[in-house]
């Protein structure tokens, strides 16, 4: 499935705003970004498994709050920065 | 007290490492500390909250950083700032199983290279309070499971959330016994390990608290900045949230230097500086403790103030600062010494500006101005 990466996460993805990558749930997606990308998973979810709060995951321009929501093959995903202040 | 013969810089030449919320920064000097080049930003826009070199291996470099979205990590450089690689495994609490609510470290906020005999050793203070450690240089963290899990600690610090979180900081470590370590926690008081952070002990005895608190309960102490001297390892320094204070050990108590300070100035601030030989001379930058506590200048006067016999006695050293409406604010480690003589000493200010003396205080030069909110600045030999 396509996935859209913030500017921030580009320096994982060697510049690239746009990776394929597969999964079955959004948690599993991101698991397989940081096994493509290592640290970028840290990144965006702590260490109890939940997101950053600056961060947002969208499935087909829904925010989405549960990252074991099912995907398929042909959804779009973005990890968004939060407008979040300078 | 009678000082050690001088000693040199390490080798290089002296460089302030400058760590800002919005990136870090490298002001390269000459070697007579008459010029300095300040570098491009290096991570522009994360919020660096350290930046230290490792005096055992100078050309690594860590820094601590995060930004505004993404959560914290280390960087390392193993050429001096000319590239870097990030931690495989940052500092991370354990996580807790379903249902229970676990910790999260939002920032690293303390960087400190370990023993002489231990290359590669790091330890690392974080928001909320944590201890980590490092044996690969930085590349891996775990945490220091003495601290983190000690099923006291709830006990220990954190009862006062402190703006922009607690923080687990002046992490000092004996010279003469690697698991000797003195550490300092807003709040939380000075804790001191003797088996390299298996048990702990809290040293608050002759500490002030704010008026209303009770001083035997080590959760309202809040030491702001703690050095231990490293020639002379059982003198301590602190400047606390109330006062500044000396503990020559093995006593237990402090004593409350800052008492000696001029009274319209008051002894509040928060970095505090030693001479690298001297174990009696230190340098303090006060800050406005009054009312609501605006952390400026007193009056709006920036001054360093200076002791040389530990702390009976302060002398003001403003020569080059702002004489007037100057409203400086200068973090915990935003203040430090290279070990040159005569000592050259540095802060950096939230405005952005760095400031350095090359005369242990008389007189002081801007040495990089209109960079980003300074959290910290270190001496390094580049």
């Amino acid at each position: 499935m396509r996935v859209i990466i913030p500017s921030s996460l580009r320096s994982y993805t060697g510049g690239e705003g746009e990776v394929e990558a597969s999964g079955s749930t959004v948690a599993e997606l991101i698991v397989e970004l940081d096994r493509r990308y290592p640290g970028l998973r840290f990144r965006v979810i702590d260490e109890q498994d939940a997101l950053r709060p600056h961060i947002r995951v969208s499935v087909n321009c829904e925010i989405v709050a549960d990252l074991s929501i099912a995907l398929k093959p042909d959804d779009e995903v973005a990890l968004i920065q939060a407008y979040s202040g300078g | 007290m009678k000082r050690s013969p001088t000693k040199s810089n390490r080798a290089g030449t002296p460089a302030v490492l400058i760590a800002t919320r919005k990136g870090a920064f490298i002001l390269k000097g000459d070697a007579n500390r008459r010029s300095w080049k300040l570098s491009e930003p290096i991570f522009l826009g994360h919020m660096v909250h350290h930046m230290v070199q490792d005096p055992r291996d100078p050309k690594v470099i860590l820094i601590a950083a995060r930004t505004g979205h993404l959560g914290p990590t280390i960087f390392r450089s193993t050429n001096s700032g000319k590239t870097w690689s990030e931690a495989q495994k940052p500092p991370a609490f354990h996580k807790v199983p379903e249902g229970q609510k676990g910790r999260v470290v939002d920032h690293v906020f303390w960087l400190t290279p370990g023993h002489a005999s231990e290359p590669g050793v790091w330890l690392a203070g974080t928001s909320p309070h944590g201890l980590f450690r490092t044996e690969d240089g930085g590349k891996t963290w775990n945490g220091v499971e003495g601290f983190n899990e000690n099923p006291e600690r709830p006990n220990w610090c954190g009862g006062d959330p402190t703006p922009d979180g607690p923080k687990t900081h002046s992490i000092n470590i004996d010279p003469r016994d690697k698991d000797h370590i003195y550490m300092g926690f807003s709040s939380g008081g000075v804790m001191e390990t003797k088996d390299g952070g298996k048990s702990w002990r809290h040293l608050i005895k002759g500490l002030d608290v704010v008026g209303g608190f009770d001083g035997t309960d080590p959760r309202v102490h809040d030491p702001h900045c703690v050095r231990m001297h490293p020639q002379m390892p059982d003198r301590l320094y602190q400047q606390n949230h109330c006062g500044i204070y000396r503990l020559d050990r093995p006593a237990e108590r402090w004593i409350r230097i800052g008492r000696n300070m001029p009274k319209q100035i008051g002894d509040i601030g928060f970095p505090m500086v030693l001479h690298p030989r001297d174990p009696d001379a230190v340098w303090v930058f006060p800050m406005d403790g009054t009312e609501v506590w605006p952390r400026t200048s007193p009056g709006g006067k920036p001054a360093v103030y200076a002791t040389k016999d530990a702390g009976n006695s302060w002398k003001r050293l403003d020569g080059g600062l702002p004489k007037a409406n100057a409203w400086f604010t200068v973090k915990r480690q935003a203040m430090t010494a290279d070990s040159l003589d005569p000592v050259g000493l540095y802060f950096g200010a939230t405005h952005g500006e760095v400031w350095g003396s090359r005369d242990e205080g008389k007189k002081w030069g801007c040495l990089a101005k209109h960079l980003p909110h300074i959290y910290a600045v270190e001496i390094a030999s580049l």
